[in-house]
């Protein structure tokens, strides 16, 4: 017999229940949320996209005023106005309650896209990175078509192909961002899968996906995952972008960068209630990099 | 047995004592060399080029010779970690991979392997307990056997489950990293283990420990170790046979004690050599060999040591030497050369001249 002296090593009486006890869970993902709370500058990110994402969940129960009613007489007040803290827009409406409405669409545009990608990139990149060879090369040189177009400009041409609207403009920009993250993906899988512990893996006899699952996915997903918060903001301004454009989201629908937009006539009259759409823009999607980098160095455990 | 084994038992030794655990007959592997996309597959690197040899149960092997020498390539073969272009595989007297032979998912059981680079070799993201409960899982044994499994295997590599168990690789020292790689492999209740320069990257007084730790799991296993290394007296210390490799074939085999007592092949004599000596009056003063092994992908013809041996003469740019017995060592011992020298119908001058003596 291979191992008899193994049952001699158990001491008697102990159970298998307390064994199993005995040992505290420190999963990573568990141990990168404690470094993340130490990051003084990654909770003060946090802090403000909560502050901006529930403004926009509970924007039909917190806003002041109903964001689509116009009124002429009110056309363009300043901020601080009676009764329209954030002032009103070139329609009368109040900007306050259409930007917390507009939240909703424009955090839509940046979630949405990024986390399709990831899904569908993540999917594809570990698939040609484990099998490797020619399938590997077949589909990047595919993907690196993608790549020969500013992300701009494929997000508009796809969308103006597709048509405007709300869902083409997240299919365009899903499209816009499925190369970048297979890409990021495949490469992560390339190296994984030649250190030894893959190898010692393939030797315990256990199945291509249980090792994927188990061995590969785990060290893939943390630089894809960094790679795709820093998607995030990407993603909201080339959705507003597009909404800009008049690619994306129609008027009267709420919408910070089609705001932007339907403001541009009033910049010279109230320039401050022109650059409010911008300024959210702006703030969200640096509170996203700034969380991004934050998550990107509590996930570097080797410290 | 214990509870906690696997619920099929472990293939009984099946052949008997005489039967060798592993016969690797004629075991061969090129790699293409890209040199361009339209002259793909013209070239091949001769990382392994028929070699053959057999491990008797029980028994340590150690394979030596220079890097590139096609050591590493021999042990993925053995591993099926890489499909061979050629050869066969006997485990135990059962065909691997062959049909009605032994099963590749068995075949995996019953071989595991300890790599050079105790880092690489463990998954950063799991835990201790995790990697070594991870195969036996996969082999079937229930979550809670699997780590009860792995809590006996970490104190018997003298590693206290309570204090090691959760901890993640990059947390622990190169020779406690080591002793999780040994603990992972015998959770399968392996037969044969082969070391890739398992203990090469570990200094030497851990080194020291994990060799006597290899010594004393093999007696409680019955353990068959296929031990890889470059460090002439580690061979010397843990194996039996002693397996010396140029250039993707075998120059020598043979029991340790007598290849390195009275070595037949020149490159083993230059290898042997080359280990620094203890006494400073017997200082080596002169390299026992100069420059460097030919490149692999157009070996030269004939022998392919001639070009750095000192004996190499016309006969040795024609033929390739056949792995035959050696004739100075008495006839029972298994010690095998491949050399002109060796061969008195060769037509070597020095072979010649033993004949005629």
């Amino acid at each position: 017999m291979p191992t008899p002296s193994l049952a001699a090593l158990i001491p008697a009486g102990h159970a298998e229940s307390t064994l199993q006890a005995a040992v505290p869970s420190r999963s990573f993902w568990r141990v990168v949320l404690r470094q993340l709370k130490h990051d003084p500058v990654a909770m003060t990110a946090a802090l403000v996209l909560l502050l901006i994402v529930g403004a926009a969940v509970f924007a039909p129960w917190l806003a002041p005023a109903d964001p689509y009613k116009a009124n002429m007489l009110q056309r363009l007040l300043p901020i601080g106005s009676a009764g329209h803290w954030l002032g009103t827009d070139e329609l009368g409406r109040d900007m306050l309650s259409r930007l917390m409405y507009g939240g909703r669409l424009s955090l839509l545009m940046g979630v949405v896209p990024v986390l399709a990608a990831f899904l569908i990139g993540t999917s594809i990149g570990l698939f040609a990175g484990y099998v490797g060879g020619r399938i590997n090369m077949l589909i990047m040189r595919l993907l690196d078509v993608f790549y020969a177009f500013p992300s701009v400009l494929l997000a508009v041409a796809v969308a103006g192909a597709l048509g405007p609207g709300m869902s083409n403009s997240l299919i365009a920009l899903t499209l816009v961002f499925v190369p970048q993250v297979v890409r990021i993906a495949e490469s992560v899988t390339t190296q994984v899968r030649r250190l030894d512990y893959i190898e010692a893996a393939r030797m315990s006899g256990s199945s291509v996906f249980s090792i994927i699952r188990v061995h590969v996915l785990g060290n893939v997903l943390g630089p894809v995952f960094v790679y795709a918060t820093g998607l995030l903001s990407v993603s909201m301004i080339l959705g507003s972008g597009l909404s800009f454009l008049g690619l994306g989201v129609k008027p009267p629908e709420p919408e910070w960068g089609l705001m932007l937009n339907t403001l541009r006539s009033a910049i010279f009259r109230e320039p401050l209630i022109a650059a409010l759409p911008g300024a959210f823009i702006f703030f969200t999607s640096i509170a996203f990099n700034l969380l991004a980098d934050g998550v990107r160095s509590a996930m570097d455990v080797r410290r | 047995m214990s509870t906690h084994t696997f619920p099929k038992s472990q293939s009984p030794d099946r052949g008997g004592p005489a039967q060798p655990l592993l016969l690797v007959r004629d075991l061969k592997k090129y790699f293409p060399v890209r040199s361009s996309l339209f002259e793909r597959g013209k070239k091949f690197v001769h990382a392994v080029d028929g070699i053959s040899f057999s491990i008797a149960k029980g028994k340590t092997l150690g394979i030596v010779g220079e890097s590139g020498c096609g050591k590493s390539t021999t042990a993925r073969l053995i591993a099926k970690l890489m499909a061979p272009d050629s050869g066969s595989m006997i485990f135990d007297g059962e065909g691997v991979g062959e049909f009605g032979g032994l099963e590749l998912k068995a075949f995996r059981r019953s071989l595991q392997m300890v790599f050079q680079d105790s880092f690489a070799s463990l998954n950063p993201r799991l835990t201790i307990l995790e990697t070594i409960a991870y195969g036996p899982q996969a082999h079937g044994l229930s979550r809670v056997k699997a780590n009860l499994r792995a809590r006996q295997l970490l104190s018997r590599v003298g590693l206290e489950p309570d204090q090691f168990g959760s901890r993640y690789p990059h947390e622990l020292s190169g020779g406690q990293r080591q002793r999780i790689n040994i603990a992972r492999a015998l959770a399968f209740e392996p037969r044969l283990v082969i070391l890739d320069e398992a203990v090469a990257a570990l200094d030497k007084s851990v080194q020291a420990q994990v060799l006597n730790l290899l010594q004393e799991l093999k007696a409680e296993h019955q353990l068959t170790y296929l031990f890889i290394s470059h460090d002439l007296q580690v061979v010397h210390y843990i194996c039996d046979e002693v397996m010396v490799m140029y250039l993707g074939q075998v120059v020598e085999i043979g029991p340790v004690e007598q290849v390195y007592a009275a070595a037949a092949h020149p490159y083993t004599k230059a290898l042997l050599s080359a280990v620094p000596s203890m006494d400073p009056a017997h200082r080596t003063e002169h390299p026992p060999l100069v420059g460097d092994p030919p490149n692999p992908i157009n070996p030269p013809a004939g022998c392919r040591f001639r070009e750095r041996c000192p004996h190499a003469e016309a006969v040795c740019s024609v033929r390739s030497p056949i792995l035959a017995s050696y004739k100075s060592a008495s006839p029972l011992e298994n010690h095998l050369v491949a050399c002109h020298m060796n061969d008195n119908s060769s037509g070597h001058s020095a072979a010649v001249a033993e004949n005629a003596a």
